[in-house]
């Protein structure tokens, strides 16, 4: 549905000049809530800017449903957006207007006739839940609500792709999650494609398919956000994932000693569940098994947008044999399994 | 109600110069607004990455705002007498006063119209071109509406400068409040009828005042 292919964005100012984007690809699947997480200046404003030409981008092209937007004349351009809802930070809202005229605001862009478009705005209010503040304006509403009516906004001329930059990160908690059940019911309900900057991994680990990680100016990884969360693969990630999900094990902990002990061997390691392994009892049935000792040492479970998800630190013990096999035996169940080696 | 020293002549003497202190302004705001608001809309749009991004047209016109602005008033009404007598015929006059005083206000207003639209958030302006809006609409529909209370208040501020004006322009026989200031207060020393202008103009910029602030907070609070 969107095909960013090896985009570059320079800003030229008279003393110096600043990549912001380099050469970054990526491609997002009809239906899917892809995420890009970075920190403030990594360059993911200015990458969602360039999908619908808000920013101009130096090189390289966007394509979204086969129009290519970087050769669109400025009328071509202004049909496409048109078709690409967009929600934002702050949610510019016009203060002059009443929500019900917000949501009417793009109908009116595009030139919709009267009666459709009242219609169609009351229907959008009733999905957002805000059917009774038609007539209040935007300072009247809580921070949850304005995005609502951004959302409602976003979504009055059915997009084919909805971008959002930044929407819950004015909001709480709560707020933030309230948004997030609400843009994936939509996704769901009308298989509308998602693309969601942040900075926040809790919200690519609440409502993202797919999460690229870009770092200073450029995507440094990419992939399913469950295997992005099990086996971050660079530094900018691990460190993201941590900022939800404590992998490390906390420095109050004793470190047993590994490598050779009395009678055999102690290994440590990090084993993630996904999904239904989650849910198995394998290293009971390890434990009997292979007659080794296994102690729990740090452990952590959360949830993945659907998809149940954890870490466990295990120390295991044993002879060198018994030891060897177990860890094969939960290798072979698909658990991800890291060995901790300077433990 | 206005009693001069039971004077009837010079009542409405008074009276009428109050009338055309008021027509000359209103007639010259019309004017001023109607040129110079399209002027501070250019001077917006037509800034660095703005909608109608264009560095030529924005540097001429800020010239030319910047030069009318320096040039003070009353030379400026001096200097532009061959053209008032072009237009209305005469350079004496209610009706010769409201070339130059539509002249000077243009780019005052032009500059209070672009300082009211540049405090529009960019993130509004940006929502618009999003939904894919054009220059106008985002012009009618964003700039304009949003910078409503400001605009407003510029109305007044602009208002009260034209009746300060005006009285300049009385000065040299541009009738009004002004003309009979200095002829009667000045020239003839009845210091009754100077002090009655002051009173006069006092009353009508703090009703155009309160008026605006009246009318700015009417629109700002229906939204807040």
């Amino acid at each position: 549905m969107i095909e960013v292919h090896k985009l570059t964005k320079v800003y030229t100012t008279p003393s110096q000049e600043i990549v912001a984007l380099d050469n970054v690809s990526l491609s997002v699947e009809k239906g899917e809530i892809f995420g890009i997480i970075g920190l403030s200046g990594a360059g993911k404003s200015t990458l969602i800017r360039c999908i619908n030409m808000l920013e101009k981008p130096t090189k390289g092209s966007v394509v979204i449903d086969g129009i290519d937007m970087t050769a669109l004349q400025p009328r071509d351009l202004r049909t496409a957006r048109q078709k690409i809802g967009m929600i934002f930070q702050h949610f510019n809202l016009l203060s002059s207007r009443t929500v019900f005229a917000n949501v009417l605001f793009p109908l009116e862009i595009a030139g919709v006739p009267k009666k459709d478009a009242y219609k169609r705005v009351k229907e959008l209010l009733e999905l957002v839940g805000l059917a009774d503040k038609a007539e209040s304006y935007p300072s009247q509403l809580s921070g949850g609500q304005k995005q609502r009516v951004g959302i409602a906004r976003a979504l009055a001329n059915s997009p084919k792709v909805l971008l959002s930059d930044e929407a819950t990160s004015a909001l709480d908690p709560q707020t933030t999650r309230s948004i997030l059940d609400l843009l994936k019911d939509i996704n769901r309900r009308f298989n509308l494609t998602i693309l969601l900057i942040t900075h926040d991994m809790n919200v690519i680990k609440e409502s993202c398919d797919r999460v690229a990680v870009i770092d200073d100016s450029r995507i440094v990884e990419l992939g399913r956000v469950i295997d992005v969360f099990s086996s971050p693969q660079t530094a900018t990630s691990r460190s993201f994932v941590g900022n939800v999900i404590n992998r490390e094990l906390p420095d109050q902990l004793p470190r047993p000693p590994v490598g050779q002990i009395a009678g055999g061997v102690r290994r440590l390691l990090r084993v993630s569940f996904i999904g239904e392994t989650a849910g198995k009892p394998l290293i009971s049935s390890m434990i009997k098994k292979f007659d080794v000792d296994a102690n729990i040492l740090y452990g952590n479970i959360d949830r993945i947008k659907d998809t149940p998800f954890g870490y466990l630190t295990l120390e295991v013990s044993g002879s060198p044999d018994q030891v060897a096999e177990s860890l094969s035996y939960l290798r072979g169940h698909g658990l991800e399994m890291e060995m901790i080696a300077d433990a | 109600m206005l009693n001069l020293g039971a004077d009837p002549w010079m009542t409405s003497k008074v009276m009428i110069a109050t009338w055309e202190t008021i027509y000359m302004v209103a007639v010259s705001t019309f004017f001023s607004y109607l040129v110079g608001l399209p002027l501070g809309v250019v001077l917006v749009a037509t800034t660095e990455g703005h909608i109608l991004e264009n560095k030529g047209v924005n540097q001429v016109l800020g010239s030319i705002v910047n030069a009318v602005r320096s040039v003070p008033f009353i030379i400026f009404l001096i200097l532009i007498i061959p053209l008032t007598r072009l237009v209305t015929g005469t350079f004496i006059g209610t009706v010769a006063s409201i070339v130059p005083l539509t002249l000077a206000a243009i780019p005052f207003v032009a500059r209070l119209v672009e300082t009211s639209l540049k405090e529009i958030e960019w993130g509004l302006i940006e929502a618009a071109l999003s939904m894919g809006a054009n220059a106008w609409q985002v012009i009618s529909k964003v700039l304009l509406p949003e910078a409503m209370p400001s605009l407003v208040l510029g109305v007044a501020i602009t208002i009260i400068n034209l009746v300060g004006y005006s009285a300049m322009a009385g000065i040299v026989g541009g009738g009004g409040l002004g003309t009979l200031a200095y002829y009667y207060g000045y020239q003839r020393y009845e210091n009754g009828i100077m002090w009655i202008t002051v009173i006069l103009l006092l009353i009508l910029v703090q009703l155009v005042q309160m008026l605006g602030d009246t009318l700015a907070a009417k629109i700002s609070g229906r939204r807040r």
